[in-house]
């Protein structure tokens, strides 16, 4: 880890220096096949003998049950929307994923921050506002992103678990079918992942490819964090 | 760092540690503007029904850091803003609050996070028209809240940072830097001082003048004559048809 461990001021009231754990953080929009590959790399990670731990968004001991039932309302504004994921987010990061850097853990988050911000970005957020509202994050060791077109997402999704209000965008982008929407919505999204992906040093990767050539890509990306470290496990006992 | 008004309403707020006896200020205060036949809309520090739930269970559990505790009482306040004060100044409503961001900036950062983080966390709110700071002497605030409670509860004499093994020892530490703090904003923030040491009606008397100041000449979102008429049948004094 760097010596500047933080986005801002961090959490001034812990005394937080040594982190000998490797955050990895898998971003992109929905439907773009980012829990398949935390899967993958949590297995390989494992088999290469690193003790890894995933999280998500929405699961928080704290937020979960409140941040459930606020969704299913439609009733959250936009700042408070925002306002209870940075909640969320930061009890995972003290809670979760900080302890974890701590005990040397490769910590494989599916989303960190960026996501939430895309979201409240494409619904008026001020971007500068919300990045100082996130200067207590960690800095990832490595953030993959993971960009599909819309149209691949469609098709993902259509053929997956199916499209979902929120996902979208029908708070924003009302219409007669969630289709609509959907297409609108994640155009939005798209334009505004590829500027958080400049200003956060996003490393791309082409998500459109079938799955395994994806995880490839992403274990060559990895293996360069690691390039002077040897796997616990020798190979071919 | 807090936005300017430019609502037609009017925000005022009152601030002080806990026992300076802000709450019944602000009380007096509104049932006086209602009188006086003007819209007034109340709202008061972490009552947003939306967040209720998580910050009940968080308590109860102990699941709060000091940044989780800012955030979900600033996702309350979010809550508050955008469904209630900040519409009703939008409609020209006399808005009253007690606590604002500047309970926030106490408390948040006596609890040991950045100020000028919780500043920005909060700069989507307007700086209020009037802000009354009710100043109390520590030993007389810590005094009125031990004998009107039976006990205080942990987050609110700041258990969670371990200044004292007891509850009252810790309340008087965390207020202390709660009021460190708050001396601090008054000229940051152009905070008005009250002399929490003054009688309740003195005080009322002092509050009732500086509003008065601050709306004179001003009109704001009238009360319906229909209103003011039910008020007045119920014995309300509603201040219209007395002329």
């Amino acid at each position: 880890m760097s010596d500047n461990l933080f986005y801002g001021a961090g959490f001034p009231y812990r005394d937080i220096r040594d982190l000998p754990g490797k955050l990895i953080v898998l971003e992109g929009s929905d439907g773009v096949g980012r829990s398949t590959q935390t899967q993958l790399l949590r297995r390989w990670l494992e088999d290469e003998g690193f003790a890894v731990s995933d999280t998500g968004l929405r699961r928080s001991e704290m937020t979960q049950k409140g941040l459930d039932k606020a969704r299913k309302g439609h009733t959250l504004s936009r700042i408070t929307m925002s306002l209870f994921y940075v909640t969320d987010f930061a009890d995972r990061l003290e809670n979760q994923i900080i302890p974890a850097l701590q005990a040397g853990f490769i910590v494989l988050s599916d989303r960190y921050f960026y996501s939430i911000m895309a979201r409240d970005i494409a619904r008026g957020l001020d971007p500068d506002w919300a990045h100082q509202v996130y200067g207590f994050a960690i800095k990832p060791d490595i953030i993959l992103y993971l960009k599909a077109d819309v149209m691949d997402l469609v098709s993902r999704l259509i053929h997956g678990r199916g499209l979902n209000y929120w996902e979208a965008g029908m708070d924003i982008h009302p219409s007669d079918n969630m289709y609509d929407s959907f297409i609108r919505y994640q155009s939005d999204l798209s334009l505004i992942y590829d500027q958080l992906a400049r200003d956060y040093g996003f490393v791309t990767i082409d998500a459109g490819k079938p799955v395994m050539v994806v995880f490839e890509e992403l274990q060559n990306k990895i293996r360069e964090l690691f390039d002077k470290e040897q796997p616990i496990i020798e190979e071919g006992f | 760092m807090l936005r300017k008004n430019n609502t037609p309403g009017k925000l005022i707020i009152v601030e002080g540690i806990d026992g300076s006896g802000k709450s019944t200020q602000i009380d007096l205060t509104c049932k006086w503007l209602q009188s006086q036949g003007r819209s007034v809309y109340f709202s008061e520090w972490n009552s947003s029904a939306l967040v209720k739930s998580t910050t009940k269970r968080a308590k109860k559990r102990k699941l709060f850091t000091p940044t989780t505790f800012s955030l979900l009482q600033c996702t309350d306040f979010a809550d508050r803003w955008e469904n209630g004060i900040l519409p009703m100044l939008k409609a020209g409503v006399i808005v009253l609050a007690d606590r604002y961001a500047f309970t926030a900036f106490g408390r948040d950062v006596a609890r040991g996070v950045n100020r000028e983080w919780v500043r920005n966390l909060y700069s989507f709110a307007i700086q209020p028209d009037i802000a009354l700071y009710f100043r109390v002497p520590l030993d007389i605030a810590i005094e009125r809240i031990t004998t009107a409670r039976s006990e205080l509860k942990y987050y609110e004499a700041g258990m969670d940072l371990n200044l004292a093994e007891n509850p009252i020892d810790s309340f008087k530490l965390f207020q202390e830097r709660i009021l460190n703090e708050y001396d601090s904003m008054v000229n940051e923030f152009n905070l008005t001082v009250i002399d929490a040491n003054l009688s309740v009606q003195a005080q009322q008397r002092l509050v009732r003048e500086i509003v008065k100041q601050e709306l004179a000449g001003w009109e704001g979102l009238p009360m319906p004559e229909g209103i003011a008429q039910t008020l007045t049948q119920a014995g309300i004094n509603t201040g219209k048809g007395k002329k």
